[in-house]
C-alpha cells in the first residue's frame, strides 16, 4: 500500500508540529522518519496512522483519501516506544485482540497467533502476562499485536527506544529480516542516525516541522542538502569563517586555511559569513604542511582501541578543537603520539551559509 | 503481591516498633472498645439477646439498612465513576468547583446533608414539589433513605477511581483504536479491567459508610419501624428506653454481618486485582 501525505500541517496551540509536509511512501518499502525531539517525525506518523486529525491537508492510502477516518477504521498496525501491551491479558489475548475485536472464530483465532508466536520466536510463552516478559520480548509481543489482523501497513513510533544497546541490535537486525519476509509498507522513527541508516530503505531527516531532505541511505549521508543534515548525520567538526575570491577562508589572519566552495553552496556573496563542516574520517593528517589547504594542529589525545584510530587535535593555539579519524595502517605509517605538531588537511568539506547553520541551532562539534 | 511473611528485610528499620505501634493504636481505638459490644450484649443472657437481636422489627430494619445501602452504594459505583471519569478526561469551564464539590459530603456534617435533603425533596421542596405531582414522595419513605445513603457515600467512588483513571496511559486506548476496537469495546476491555479494582474498593467503602449512616437520614424519615427505621435508629431507640443489652445485641449483629461483608469484599478485590496485575 502506498501512503502519500499532502501538505499536512499540525499545531498545537502556538506549537506549529507540522508545517506543510509532504511524503510519498513506495508499496513495500520501509521508510525512517529521522529526526531529533521536537522536530515533528512522531507527529507525522501518528498522522498517518490517525491517532492525531491534521489541521489541514490530507492522507491518502493509494487513491484513497482517509484524512477524516479514525485510527480503527484504518486497518493499520502501530507499535508504541513503550510497547502499550494490555497489561491484564496474557500474550496470547494481546496478539489475538486484533482478531476479537474483528469477531474471527476462535480455531481461526489459535492458529493465527500461534503463527504469529513463531514468527517472533517466542512459542510456549503466550500463558504469560507482559509483566512477566523483557523489554525485548514485550516490543515484539507488540509487533506481533500490531501484524495479526493483517494491516496494509506497519508504522513504529521508536519501536527501540526503550530496549538497551545490545537488545536494540538484535531486533532491528530482525526488523529488517522480517520486512524482507513480509514486504510490508513500514514507518519508523527514530532519533538515531545510525539506526535509520541500518534498518531503512529510504530516510527522510525532519527537523522543526520540516522535511530537510528524502532519499537512500547511501545518498542522504554521501550528499547532505542542507547544514542541518549535515550537522545530524554523526559526528562533524564545525568551522566558521567567510567567502573570499569565491574560496572559504576557515581560521584566524595569522592561520589562515581555505577551502573550495562546493558548487551548490557557490551562491554565497563574497565577504559571506560561512560554516564548514568536516567529517572525521574525511581528513588526513601529514607532518608536512600541504599550503593553504592544511592547518596546524597539535595531538591531544590518540584512541587506537576501536576499528579506526581516533584523534583528538587542537588547532590555532589551542583555540580549535578538532577530531579525525584515522585507518590504522595510516596511523602506523605516522606513529602519532601526544604533543606530536602535525599538519591536518581535509579531503572533503561541505559549506553552507551561516544564516542556514544558524537555523539549526548553535554550530559547534556535534556528536 | 507478596505472600505474607511476618517478618520482611526492610531497609527502614523499626519494623518492630512500627508493628507494635499500629497493632496497640488499633486495640485502644477499634479492637477494645468492640469488644465490650460482645460483652455487654451476652450480660442478659442468651435468650434476651436473641429476642432483642432477632425481634422483627431489628430484622425489619438490617434489611432496610443493608438494602439501601447496597443500593446507594451501587448507584454510586456508576455515578460516581462517570463523575471521576468527567473530572479527568474533560476539561470544561469551573472544573476545579465542581472538583471541590465531590467533598462537600465528606466535609459538611451529615445532619447538615439531611437538613437540606429534606428541605429540596420535601412536599414543598424544589424538586420533591415536582415528585409530588408524580405522586412520589420522598420524605418518610426508603425511597429518603437512599438519596441521603448516596449523597454522603459518593465521595468515596470519586476519590479511589480518579488516581487511576489519572494514571491510565493514554497509548492503551490508541492501541486499542489501532487495532480496530470501538470505544465501547475499548473501555470493556482494555479500560474497565483496569479501573475495576479500584472502582470496587470505592463501592465497598461507600458501602460501609452508608451501612454506618444514622445523622442525614433521621432528618429524612421520622423512624417508624418495619417502614423507615434504619439499624442506626432502633440501636439508638433501644438506648432510649433504658435497654441497653437489647442496643448491643443489634449493634453486635450489624457489626459482625458489616465485617463479614467487608472481609468478603476484601477478598473479592484481592482476587481481582490478582488476576489484573498477574
Amino acid at each position: 500500500m502506498k501512503i502519500t501525505v499532502r501538505d499536512i500541517t499540525k499545531r498545537y496551540g502556538a506549537f506549529t508540529a507540522l508545517q506543510n509536509v509532504s511524503l510519498e511512501v513506495p508499496q513495500g518499502k520501509l521508510v525512517a522518519l529521522l529526526g531529533p525531539s521536537g522536530s515533528g517525525k512522531t507527529t507525522l506518523l501518528r498522522v498517518i496512522a490517525g491517532l492525531e486529525a491534521p489541521d489541514s491537508g490530507s492522507v491518502l492510502y493509494e487513491q484513497d483519501d482517509v484524512t477524516q477516518r479514525a485510527a480503527k477504521e484504518r486497518n493499520v498496525g502501530f507499535v508504541f516506544q513503550h510497547y502499550a501491551l494490555f497489561g491484564h491479558m496474557t500474550i496470547f489475548e494481546n496478539i489475538a485482540f486484533g482478531l476479537r475485536v474483528r469477531k474471527w472464530k476462535n480455531e481461526a483465532v489459535r492458529e493465527r497467533v500461534m503463527e504469529l508466536l513463531r514468527l517472533i520466536q517466542l512459542e510456549g510463552l503466550e500463558k504469560r502476562l507482559p509483566s512477566q516478559l523483557s523489554g525485548g520480548q514485550r516490543q515484539r509481543v507488540a509487533l506481533a499485536r500490531a501484524l495479526a489482523a493483517s494491516p496494509q501497513m506497519l508504522l513504529l513510533d521508536e519501536p527501540f527506544g526503550a530496549l538497551d544497546a545490545k537488545v536494540r541490535a538484535d531486533l532491528r537486525r530482525w526488523i529488517r529480516q522480517l520486512h524482507d519476509e513480509i514486504h510490508m509498507t513500514s514507518v519508523f522513527v527514530t532519533h538515531d542516525q545510525e539506526e535509520a541508516f541500518e534498518v531503512a530503505d529510504h530516510v527522510v531527516v525532519m527537523n522543526k516541522g520540516r522535511i530537510e531532505q528524502e532519499g537512500a541511505p547511501d545518498a542522504v549521508f554521501a550528499s547532505p542538502a542542507n547544514a542541518f543534515v549535515t550537522d545530524f548525520l554523526g559526528h562533524v567538526n564545525v568551522f566558521h569563517g567567510r567567502i573570499q575570491n569565491g574560496r572559504a577562508h576557515i581560521g584566524t589572519e595569522e592561520m589562515p586555511m581555505s577551502f573550495d566552495v562546493p558548487a551548490p553552496q557557490n551562491g554565497a556573496d563574497e565577504g559571506a559569513e560561512v560554516t564548514a563542516y568536516i567529517r572525521p574520517h574525511e581528513v588526513d593528517i601529514d607532518r608536512v604542511s600541504h599550503g593553504s589547504d592544511s592547518m596546524f594542529a597539535i595531538v591531544t589525545r590518540v584512541n587506537r582501541s576501536g576499528s579506526t584510530v581516533k584523534i583528538a587535535l587542537v588547532a590555532q593555539e589551542g583555540q580549535l578543537p578538532l577530531d579525525v579519524e584515522l585507518p590504522h595502517e595510516r596511523d602506523a605509517e605516522l606513529g602519532l603520539v601526544v604533543n606530536d605538531r602535525v599538519w591536518v588537511y581535509p579531503r572533503q568539506v561541505r559549506v553552507f551559509r551561516r544564516e542556514e547553520a544558524a537555523q539549526s541551532g548553535d554550530a559547534k562539534i556535534a556528536a | 503481591m507478596p505472600r505474607f511473611r511476618f517478618k520482611e528485610r526492610s531497609v527502614l528499620p523499626g519494623f518492630g516498633l512500627s508493628l507494635g505501634y499500629a497493632l496497640f493504636y488499633l486495640s485502644i481505638l477499634v479492637l477494645i472498645p468492640l469488644s465490650t459490644l460482645f460483652w455487654k450484649a451476652g450480660s442478659e443472657g442468651w435468650p434476651h439477646f436473641v429476642n432483642a437481636a432477632f425481634s422483627p422489627s431489628a430484622l425489619a430494619s438490617y434489611k432496610l439498612t443493608f438494602g439501601a445501602a447496597l443500593l446507594a452504594a451501587t448507584v454510586n459505583m456508576f455515578a460516581g465513576l462517570l463523575v471521576a471519569w468527567v473530572l479527568v478526561r474533560y476539561s470544561f469551564w469551573g472544573k476545579s468547583l465542581v472538583d471541590a464539590l465531590v467533598d462537600m459530603p465528606f466535609a459538611l456534617p451529615t445532619a447538615v446533608g439531611g437538613i437540606a435533603l429534606a428541605t429540596v425533596y420535601g412536599p414543598n421542596g424544589w424538586i420533591g414539589a415536582h415528585l409530588a405531582k408524580w405522586g412520589v414522595n420522598v420524605i418518610q419513605t426508603p425511597i429518603g433513605i437512599v438519596i441521603a445513603l448516596i449523597f454522603i457515600s459518593l465521595p468515596f467512588v470519586v476519590r479511589t477511581v480518579q488516581p487511576v483513571l489519572q494514571e491510565l496511559d493514554a497509548q492503551l486506548e490508541e492501541a486499542a483504536s489501532s487495532l480496530g476496537a470501538s470505544r465501547w469495546m475499548t473501555f470493556r476491555r482494555v479500560l474497565f479491567p483496569y479501573i475495576w479494582p479500584a472502582l470496587l474498593t470505592g463501592t465497598t467503602l461507600a458501602f460501609a459508610r452508608a451501612i454506618g449512616e444514622y445523622g442525614s437520614v433521621i432528618f429524612i424519615t421520622s423512624n417508624i419501624p418495619f417502614r423507615t427505621q434504619i439499624t442506626p435508629q432502633l440501636i439508638y431507640t433501644r438506648l432510649d428506653e433504658y435497654d441497653t443489652a437489647g442496643a448491643t445485641a443489634i449493634a453486635l449483629v450489624m457489626l459482625v454481618v458489616s465485617f463479614a461483608l467487608l472481609l468478603f469484599i476484601n477478598a473479592l478485590q484481592a482476587w481481582s486485582r490478582k488476576r489484573m496485575r498477574g
